[in-house]
């Protein structure tokens, strides 16, 4: 027991840290702007003064290390600071707070990417199971052939079949996903139909061949073998003797995807208009509204690094041998 | 060979076994041999550098010209239309395959320059420069690729050169990781020992002695990360912050026609047109694919079975 607290504590520690390094990567981007951004951001029109007041707001006066120090103390309080679009000229500024704009949006990518886990990750586990179990049947080749397909294809291209065949074509799915917070659950559930079944198709495809290699590598280690030697049924091998030792490689393949299906929601949110946060990153970047793009980035860094810390936290918990140290 | 019976001589027979394949020959003997994935695989390729290599020979137009008819339908002077703004999609599509394949090949083989190099240094080197290498590699994992592609390019601004050095650096890393795991292996050798202490400096090791005995698990990651540069750099173009217009590239050329889609039910030629880019992205990963396994069978009988 001490050995597990002492590991778990041990790689809790290392991923503050690396938050911490990637907290200082996302805000050092902001030093290495070009020194003429303000007068880009405010416009032509801006006179020296706003120009002036301007970079005093956003601390270019202050040296970077006290910046660096505010900016993460106004993020643990929840203040993600002020939006640069909406800014003109003349001083007077309609520029929303970051928080604010992001608020919503983020819960609706949560809501997307849960339905989509909630289908994809059990259907996944299975599939990469049987395929494993049944090696080189007909089963086994038909779907690793489909997913290799699935995996090299891009994204949007998925999501645009998707939308001919289901949105145009036969029109039995909205090929728009814009959904709001007045609407019911079924009908917002209904609205990101196509969105998600093109996240499931394209994390199906990830998930399940890595959860086969797992299972195919652990059922050829020796303890199997000496298992199914000394005569123990199938079902006893995979369920006491394989099972336990693959929570860990499962653990690992599902925090995988679930980081990928963080990346992947950006292009799906674009392709179905829908306003989630990886939309939201997008037309910041393209209108270069960098504290929004740091935000985002701040956040998508965080889930990433979050969910493989669980996966590893899983892995250290779930392992016979830490729970029997010699 | 065919023996006269009535002549044979065993000393003969004997004499010709040992007669070299020259290294066409063996090439040709692997490659007969290839199955039928490897082979559409490489026929793909081909033809797609070919594509790329003539493209101002094969296209009708020029790549930015622009026509009265935007949006025209398929017809003989404009075999798949034209687009928003009444370029020849069919030229674009061929120039596309120019610049995408060629942005995506620069970017792959700088982040092996880069990967590899620092890869190598680091497995022979294991000491400081291995551990302070391999954390920054660490660092830049823990963000995913694409939003630290999306945050570099809205500080720096899209532009090709940006785009080539901003996935190159974050593509290395990865080019690093499998450099450094396959190279420590080789570095502990013992004709590694012999080298150094011969006195041989550090780019002769590298290159020398420890490059030729990595290469096949290198040639084979290149393919792989070549799909993955040339999938991120559509999806990069495709959200409007990758290769910008009026150059012809297949990401963005799908986000431009994409309205297309929702008329499939009156003109189905139509529709299909903004995913005739798309496709051909999905046609060239799949097929480097399809040669990267059959490649890695080849050299390593790697094979997930036991």
């Amino acid at each position: 027991m001490q050995l597990i607290v002492s590991t778990i504590l041990r790689r809790l520690a290392l991923g503050l840290f690396t938050l911490l390094i990637v907290s200082f990567i996302i805000f050092g981007g902001m030093s290495l702007l070009p020194g003429d951004f303000s007068q880009a951001i405010l416009g032509q029109a801006a006179t020296e003064e706003t120009v002036a007041a301007f970079r005093k707001e956003i601390g270019l006066d202050q040296p970077a290390i006290t910046r660096y120090f505010n900016w993460v103390g106004a993020i643990f309080q929840g203040n993600l600071g002020t939006s640069f679009s909406g800014r003109s000229g003349t001083g007077q500024t309609q520029a929303r707070e970051v928080a604010e704009l992001i608020a919503p949006r983020l819960s609706n990518t949560l809501f997307l990417a849960g339905v989509t886990a909630l289908i994809s990750v059990p259907l996944a586990i299975m599939l990469g199971l049987l395929t494993a179990l049944y090696r080189n049947s007909v089963f086994d080749r038909t779907i690793n052939a489909a997913t290799l397909t699935t995996i090299a294809t891009p994204d949007f291209f998925v999501a645009y079949i998707l939308i001919l065949f289901f949105g145009s074509l036969w029109q039995v799915f909205p090929s728009l996903a814009n959904v709001d917070a007045t609407m019911s659950l079924g009908e917002r559930l209904y609205r990101i139909s196509l969105p998600v079944m093109t996240l499931c198709l394209v994390i199906l495809a990830h998930m399940m061949r890595m959860t086969r290699a797992a299972i195919i590598s652990l059922l050829a280690s020796p303890y199997i073998e000496m298992a199914r030697l000394s005569g123990a049924s199938q079902r006893e091998i995979i369920f006491k003797h394989a099972l336990p030792n693959a929570w860990a490689p499962i653990a690992t393949v599902v925090a995988f995807n679930l980081a990928y299906l963080v990346v992947g929601v950006v292009v799906v949110e674009v392709v179905f208009v829908y306003p989630g946060i990886g939309q939201l990153m997008v037309d910041a970047v393209t209108s270069r509204d960098i504290p929004v793009v740091q935000a985002c980035c701040l956040i998508f860094a965080a889930t990433y690094i979050i969910l493989n810390l669980m996966a590893d936290i899983i892995g250290i918990v779930t392992n016979p041998r830490l729970l029997h140290p010699r | 060979m065919t023996h006269d019976p009535n002549t044979y001589s065993a000393i003969a027979e004997a004499g010709e076994v040992l007669k070299r394949r020259s290294r066409s020959e063996r090439v040709w003997l692997v490659l007969k041999k290839a199955p039928m994935t490897a082979w559409f695989g490489m026929v793909i390729v081909l033809s797609y550098f070919c594509v790329a290599l003539l493209a101002p020979l094969i296209a009708p137009y020029g790549e930015a010209q622009v026509f009265a008819e935007p949006y025209a339908p398929w017809s003989v002077e404009h075999l798949l239309g034209t687009d928003q703004i009444g370029r020849d999609i069919f030229t674009r599509l061929i120039f596309g395959a120019r610049n995408s394949m060629g942005i995506a090949l620069i970017t792959t083989l700088l982040s092996f320059a880069i990967g590899g190099g620092l890869g190598l240094a680091a497995a022979i080197d294991r000491r400081w420069l291995d551990q302070a290498l391999s954390r920054c590699v660490d660092i830049l994992m823990a963000i995913p690729s694409l939003i630290f592609a999306l945050m570099l390019l809205s500080i720096f601004g899209s532009s090709a050169l940006n785009l080539i050095l901003i996935i190159a650096v974050l593509d290395s890393t990865r080019v690093f990781r499998l450099t450094r795991a396959v190279a420590v292996n080789v570095a502990v050798m013992d004709y590694v020992e012999a080298a150094a202490l011969r006195g041989e400096g550090l780019g002769w090791i590298m290159r020398r002695e420890i490059l030729p005995n990595i290469m096949p698990p290198l040639v084979a990651e290149f393919g792989i990360r070549f799909c993955f540069v040339f999938l991120m750099i559509a999806a990069l173009s495709f959200l409007g912050v990758g290769i910008q217009p009026p150059t012809a590239d297949w990401g963005s050329m799908v986000r431009e026609n994409a309205s297309l889609i929702q008329f499939a039910k009156y003109d189905l030629k139509a529709a299909v047109t903004p995913l005739l880019p798309a496709a051909a992205i999905a046609l060239l990963t799949v097929a480097v694919n399809f040669i990267v396994d059959w490649f890695l069978h080849q050299t390593s009988g790697l094979r997930d079975e036991k």
